[in-house]
């Protein structure tokens, strides 16, 4: 890296103006990454949250998804769900959107009835039994409403038995009840889906006739919108990762033939191919490295105030994964870009070799 | 002998044919010796500076560099033999333009694998030799033509070569800066021992040299001493 440090002292203009694209190109594929993040758990962090592995739906008919909305299946579900061979145990769930009213206003919410097995950790209060239900803590403080208190849900009057940790579904807070409740809040007979435990065995069984099972994450794309959200922002994000590699490839073969003769003389001084393809690697190395941890930096100061007015997750994973991406197809482009180095000539060094 | 070519031949492709740039070339230069050579364009001079410093091959004949047969190295051992025991003053100088005067030279060190402090002592004391201690700092750009070649003579001379490749030296200066270059090759050439080929156009500069070469189509036509 003797060349490469001291071309990024001599050209710093050149070398700080990439530096600051590539900073840019990161500080918004982080944000984007974080508002992914913070958008999928917006729309599907209840189901995440359900300590189950597979959840069986109403068989869609040809060419539909499985889908919470449309599901619908007798409660008697459950008990064929229970039956199948490597269930180990089988519950119960009902999903719907309701609105819930308290003296902090009114709002809607998805309503989840289910057994309190299946409910997120409990923060206060105790599950909730008969006409009762569990708030998430978020919505509480929304709300304004705590443990004893009485809301209405659907317009039914129902006591707040517990608060419960903070999970959405389809961007709305999550209200939770016993499967009874939900019946009567809901008013229906039927049961949205049946969430089940399972071992090994059960893979490799077939489904009960009229039910589709799939596992609890891919479950996530039975939520409305889910997939077609993360597939607009993935989309953006990918664009940009191929946006960057073109700036940064563009960059380098810009600037491997401007230094085409420098890098003549130095392979007639006798340096190897490999130093220099080294060498002009380091350089688009220590560029990009420098740039993407300035824009991802950046980025989580910014995802850090974003993140309380909207859904966005700041952790390792969402800075550090896309700040790695930049690296490598920063690299991958400035690769394409500097191999030609290694072909350079040493014999153009020489002003009029032919 | 330090440099001897023997019977060699080299053709470039020239559309359908193949233009010849040395032909039957026979040359031997001793240790201390600053050969002049000399020719009009398209003679064959670059190609013979070409084919001694091991950028090219020959499509015959041999390339002997003291014990070393050139023709026979594979291109890591051009590299080497580049790196270790040849010297190259390119026209123009062709110095790298992040690279300071010192750095310039700390380059071909660093590509031989030399500790820092030993080869920043040896480069001072090169810039020393030309005459520029006091620019060891300075970039290309804040030099001089004269000041630019004689950086590029330090240079070459930094590894210790046995040989010496000069490439149209004065082609950018002036007849006095000229001339402090070509007679700092010719002292440097005496008191190191080295074998230096210089190749020009410049008759004015032919009376520093020990020996001349013409060169014609690529035939050497004629050796003779220097005239006085």
């Amino acid at each position: 890296m003797f060349i490469a440090v001291r071309d990024l002292r001599f050209a710093r203009g050149r070398f700080a103006l990439l530096g600051t694209v590539i900073a840019l190109m990161t500080l918004m594929v982080v944000l984007l990454t974080g508002l992914t993040a913070g958008l999928g758990a917006a729309s599907v962090s209840a189901v995440a949250a359900l300590p189950v592995d597979g959840i069986s739906f109403q068989r869609p008919t040809d060419g539909q998804q499985v889908s919470f909305a449309t599901s619908s299946l007798p409660a008697e579900a459950v008990a064929t769900v229970a039956a199948q061979p490597g269930v180990t145990a089988a519950w119960p769930l009902g999903v719907s959107t309701t609105r819930l009213q308290a003296d902090g206003g009114a709002t809607t919410v998805t309503l989840i009835g289910g057994d309190p097995e299946l409910y997120p950790a409990l923060r206060h209060g105790q599950a909730p039994t008969g006409a009762e239900v569990a708030l998430t803590t978020d919505l509480a403080e929304a709300q304004s409403v705590s443990v004893g208190d009485t809301v209405a849900v659907g317009g039914q009057r129902v006591r707040v038995a517990a608060v419960v940790a903070t999970t959405s579904f389809n961007h709305l807070p999550v209200v939770y009840t016993p499967i009874s409740t939900w019946h009567d809040l809901a008013r229906t007979d039927a049961i949205t889906a049946v969430a089940s435990t399972r071992d090994d065995a059960a893979s490799a069984a077939a489904d009960p006739t009229g039910m589709t099972t799939v596992s609890r994450d891919q479950a996530f794309t039975a939520v409305g919108g889910y997939a077609s959200e993360q597939g607009s922002l993935n989309l953006m994000r990918g664009l940009l990762l191929a946006v960057s590699a073109l700036v940064v490839g563009a960059f380098f073969t810009v600037w491997t033939m401007q230094r085409g003769t420098d890098l003549a003389v130095v392979r007639a001084l006798g340096g190897s191919r490999g130093y220099l393809l080294r060498d002009a690697l380091t350089q688009a190395g220590i560029v990009l490295l420098v740039g993407a941890a300035v824009g991802a930096g950046a980025a989580a100061g910014l995802g850090a105030v974003a993140a309380r007015v909207v859904p966005f997750v700041l952790n390792a994973t969402t800075v550090g994964t896309p700040l790695a991406a930049m690296v490598v197809v920063g690299a991958l482009g400035a690769a394409f870009s500097v191999r030609r180095v290694s072909t350079v000539d040493p014999l153009t060094a020489l002003g009029a070799a032919r | 002998m330090t440099l001897t070519l023997t019977d060699v031949r080299l053709t470039y492709p020239d559309g359908d044919r193949r233009l010849v740039a040395l032909n039957a070339v026979n040359l031997r230069i001793a240790p201390g010796e600053l050969v002049a050579v000399t020719g009009p364009s398209g003679s064959g001079k670059s190609s013979l500076l070409a084919v001694a410093g091991a950028l090219t091959s020959p499509e015959s004949g041999t390339v002997r560099i003291e014990d070393t047969d050139v023709t026979a190295l594979d291109q890591k051992g051009r590299d080497r033999l580049r790196r270790e025991r040849i010297g190259f003053v390119f026209q123009q100088a062709n110095l790298l333009a992040s690279l300071t005067a010192l750095d310039q030279l700390l380059l071909v060190a660093h590509l031989s694998g030399a500790s820092r402090r030993p080869a920043e002592a040896r480069a001072r004391q090169m810039l020393d030799r030309v005459d520029l201690g006091g620019k060891a700092h300075k970039r290309p750009h804040q030099l001089s033509g004269g000041e630019r070649q004689r950086v590029g003579v330090a240079r070459a001379l930094m590894g210790r070569p046995a040989l010496l490749l000069v490439d149209e030296p004065t082609s950018a200066l002036d007849h006095d800066r000229g001339e402090v270059v070509v007679a700092l090759l010719r002292d440097i050439t005496h008191e190191q021992q080295v074998a230096t080929v210089m190749v020009t156009h410049d008759l004015q500069y032919l009376h520093l040299a020990d020996r001349t070469v013409a060169m014609q189509d690529g035939r050497v036509i004629a050796t003779q001493p220097a005239p006085a």
